[in-house]
């Protein structure tokens, strides 16, 4: 057992754990945030996604000790039904989802693809890595890869995204 | 409510809340995290501690021995459970192989334990110290290998094994165009993303079990007979569903060994399947190997048509009907389908999403491509030309709606269909070869009893409960327009509650039946609570308008709360059906046009476009039935693809079994996708006049693409998926 402690979604969370507790089942099974989903336990859907720090993880992937006086936004950190974060609204507007299931990690995925895409970082498909990634149909697709939706939504998440990113730009 | 007459004018046709693009009503839920999946009831029951299973090693034997203690001395742990120690267990009527395997194994990863400690990391930790001695027996596990052996398996009512029409041998020899080409399709998974998972918390000999679930009358008897219980005795609640394709339809491993574990622990549990034990434990869509024969005259008529499908399965499994489409798809005097099924000790075969057909339309529409070209025809010509708007087997028999040809009349006008080359590996663009490829979608209507429960309380607000299920379909919001609109209230005045044993049964989520009937429950249970507000508001009148709120009759009008206002209204009915399906065939059409590009030097395919033109019926909310559309064409982009459950013919398993050995398709898979749904309403398939169509938009898109590969390079793959090596080395000079 060790105590770590970080915050979530703005609030200071201190917790006695087994070792062995992924940041995934901390945030679900300890914390009762289960937004947050578990697809495979094993970093290969994306369910699990959550924003550290400012960047996307895939919380199944990594132990919750290890963040220590960490940030962490999760899904329900980022609005709630009646005050939606625009991407959770534009999900709803373009229908970006039909089960649910991998739609908070997507949404968390997205919100940190465009700030990743705001901060020059470069994917496998950007052309010229000297210039700034522009926020095409392809690169977002790109981005995104990591997070499988089953049911399919993913034209329909394309065009959530690219709402949102049009909007802030 | 019986309906056994054509649906005439009625309160839905009024078309003020049905029919309009309206955003899921259980959106905002989803989309924050704070709707509650099965594992996700952490406060009630109250801490549950953890279940973890253990998968068998073997495909076929026994176990010889098990060695639990190691795995009891570990810390947390609270129990154990086996077949040895579980009590007797039945088998459920939707199951095949038994859920908890032992002594005997049928098949790997067959469940044989369940521990259950106080954390997940402890139960995790004590099934690996779980010893299991097997000796295992001789399995088969290759369906070609058994193809030859293959028996004609039972038939069940209309679905014989064996058609014929005419005379098909004489009639195919004598064609002077003529098609005999073999087919195979692989085993695939559902792959859905939430894991199976359940909590289970007894009181008493009660049992409740928060599941995720398609099917929830059919699994509550299973989960009764299987333990044992009175039926009376469990409570399912499946609220929400995180996909399930099939895959949910029945009773499965995490529902029984949670109930098992929590009557062994004496306190509540859950247990989440471990991903890498689905693919395996689970059912799967099973592979199939077709032969198609087509014979046509010059004219471009089919004289001759037949459809052969051999598939495998555990003893008592059923066949893959992948046949049932010819049947009734193309004209032609002389025809012929028949099923084999050869016994394998792979794990079971069962449905996914649209069985039969998606498998069947995957050969048949390859098939349709080849014989238009080999008589000189575009696709879409030929597919016109042997359109038929009777049952080609019984031609007294019309089907209520067949707008295919209009289907892919009017796809091919919007894909520009017309700037395809016929002759295949003529269109470059770069390194890029391009293709087009067209298919018919097809998938049968199917008519099940379906009931509701709708209350009505004084503030005016309608609450509907039935134990449909919403898996993603989007049955809360078209069950809510519903109400509104034969209410007469605003959607924001419905409530919905679904997925609950303890509601009015309905016909559940599965073969593309929930919309439509579901829908039609809850407007049977509608029209009993308007005949109550009339009565209760002393309305006599037989026209009585519900709009706006309001009940009005003449120039008297009541807000339609004050007829709770003394007491909670209720009503309940089931829409159940006579004949008309009989009478008349009903299905559902559409056509799918995809354009790709092949790279020439690696064969890497990547899809371009694709458009799906759908007949369906009345399309009750067009934004949740293109979600439907668009992930059955992603599905079939995988189908085409790369979905494929690679067998150990040695071992008898599913070598790649977790999301990263079984490749679905991912964002960068999949453009844009446009959809079309043709004005339609079915006055023969129910009262809202609709019918499926989240398995239509599956049927045929991964033939389409085959299609398309073929208009790119030439090259004609009979063999799914559609990989790189199938492709390499017989690409055209760069
Ligand atoms: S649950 Fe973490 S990637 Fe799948
Ligand atoms: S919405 Fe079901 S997996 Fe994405």
């Amino acid at each position: 057992m060790a105590t770590v402690s970080f915050s979530v979604n703005g609030e200071v969370r201190a917790l006695k754990l087994d070792t062995r507790t992924t940041l995934l089942d901390a945030l679900r099974e300890h914390l009762h945030l289960t937004g947050t989903k578990k697809g495979c336990d094993h970093g290969q859907c994306g369910a699990c996604t959550v924003i550290v720090g400012g960047q996307r993880i895939n919380s199944c992937l990594t132990l919750a000790v290890m963040h220590e006086g960490e940030t962490v936004t999760t899904i329900e950190g980022l609005g709630t039904p009646e005050h939606m974060h625009p991407m959770q609204a534009a999900f709803v507007k373009h229908d970006g989802f039909q089960c649910g299931y991998c739609t908070p990690g997507q949404i968390c995925s997205a919100v940190a693809v465009l700030d990743e895409i705001k901060a020059g970082i470069p994917s496998h498909v950007t052309g010229d890595l000297n210039a700034a990634p522009q926020l095409t149909n392809t690169e977002l697709r790109e981005r995104m890869s990591g997070n499988i939706c089953r049911c399919g939504a993913y034209s329909n998440i394309a065009e959530a995204i690219t709402e949102v990113a049009g909007r802030r730009a | 409510m019986k309906f056994d007459t054509p649906a005439t004018t009625n309160p839905i046709d009024q078309l003020k809340v049905i029919g309009h693009a309206t955003s899921r009503i259980d959106g905002p839920l989803k989309t924050t995290g704070r709707a509650t999946y099965a594992y996700e009831w952490h406060d009630r029951p109250a801490s549950p501690a953890y279940g973890y299973i253990v998968g068998a090693a073997i495909a076929k034997g026994r176990i010889a021995s098990m060695d639990l203690s190691r795995a009891r001395s570990a810390p947390g742990i609270i129990a154990i459970v086996t077949a040895e120690n579980a009590g007797k267990l039945g088998k459920g009527n939707y199951n095949t192989a038994k859920l908890l395997g032992g002594p005997d194994i049928d098949h790997y990863h067959q469940a044989v334990a369940v521990v259950v400690a106080e954390t997940f990391e402890q139960a995790r930790a004590a099934a690996q110290l779980v010893k299991v001695d097997y000796a295992a027996a001789k399995g088969s596990f290759d369906l070609s290998a058994g193809r030859d052996g293959a028996a004609k398996p039972p038939g069940r009512g209309d679905d014989q094994p064996d058609t014929t029409v005419g005379d098909f041998p004489g009639a195919f020899a004598s064609s002077p165009v003529q098609l005999d080409a073999t087919y195979t399709t692989p085993d695939q998974a559902h792959a859905m993303m939430e894991p199976h998972a359940s909590m289970a918390a007894w009181e008493g000999d009660k049992l409740t079990l928060w599941t995720s679930n398609q099917m929830i009358a059919w699994t509550t008897g299973d989960v009764a007979k299987t333990l044992g219980l009175p039926k009376e005795n469990v409570r399912l609640i499946s609220p929400f569903i995180g996909g399930g394709f099939g895959g949910k339809l029945f009773l499965r491993a995490d529902a029984v060994l949670a109930a098992l574990g929590a009557r062994a622990a004496n306190r509540p549990v859950k247990v989440a399947m471990q991903r890498p034990l689905m693919f395996n434990n689970t059912t799967h869509r099973p592979a199939t190997i077709q032969r198609i024969r087509i014979g046509a005259g010059r004219d471009g008529k089919i004289t001759a048509i037949g459809h052969e499908s051999w598939s495998g399965n555990l003893p008592e499994g059923r066949p893959e009907t992948a046949v049932q489409q010819t049947r009734l798809l193309y004209a032609g005097e002389n025809r012929m389908t028949a099923l084999r099924l050869a016994m394998l000790d792979l794990p079971e075969g069962n449905a996914m999403r649209a069985p039969g057909e998606a498998p069947g339309m995957m050969a048949l529409e390859i098939a349709m491509d080849e014989m238009a070209e080999r008589l000189g025809l575009d696709p879409i010509e030929f597919r016109a030309r042997n359109d038929t708007q009777v049952d080609p087997e019984h031609p007294n028999r019309p089907f209520s709606q067949r707008q295919l040809v209009e289907c892919m009349r009017i796809g091919a006008e919007r894909f520009g269909w017309n700037k395809r080359n016929a002759e295949p590996g003529k269109q470059r663009d770069g390194r890029w070869l391009i293709g087009m490829g067209v298919a018919a979608a097809f998938r049968n209507n199917l008519l099940m009893k379906s009931g509701a429960r709708v209350r009505l309380d004084r503030g005016g607000t309608v609450t509907v409960e039935t134990d449909m299920t919403d898996i993603g379909t989007g049955s809360y919001t078209i069950i809510a327009q519903t109400a509104a609109e034969m209410m007469g209230v605003p959607l924001e005045k419905v409530v919905v509650r679904l997925g609950d044993s303890s509601f009015p049964v309905s016909a559940g989520s599965g073969g593309q039946f929930g919309a439509n009937n579901s829908t039609s429950g809850v407007y049977a249970a509608c029209v009993k609570l308007r005949e109550a507000v009339a009565q209760k508001l002393g309305f006599n009148s037989a026209e009585i308008a519900f709009t706006d709120g309001q009940v009005t009759a003449g120039n008297r009008s009541v807000p339609l709360g004050q007829a709770a206002s003394d007491g909670e209204l209720a009503a309940e009915d089931s829409i159940e059906y006579g004949d008309l399906a009989k009478t008349h065939q009903q299905s559902t059409f559409g056509a799918h046009f995809v354009e790709l590009g092949v790279d020439v030097a690696t064969a890497e395919i990547r899809v371009r476009r694709m458009l799906a033109v759908c007949a369906a019926g009345r399309i009750l909310n067009p934004t949740t039935a293109r979600s439907q559309v668009i992930g059955a064409m992603t599905m079939g982009v995988g189908a085409a693809l790369m979905e494929e459950l690679a067998v150990d013919k040695r071992s008898g398993f599913f070598v790649n079994h977790d999301l990263a050995g079984y490749e679905v398709p991912v964002h960068a898979d999949i453009p844009h996708q446009d959809t079309i749904f043709l004005d339609e309403t079915d006055p023969m398939s129910s009262p809202m006049k609709a019918k499926g169509i989240g398995e239509l938009g599956l049927c045929g898109v991964a033939a389409a693409l085959a299609n398309a590969v073929y208009n790119a390079t030439g090259i004609r793959v009979r063999e799914y998926p559609i990989t790189l090596d199938k492709l390499l080395h017989r690409m055209p000079d760069a």
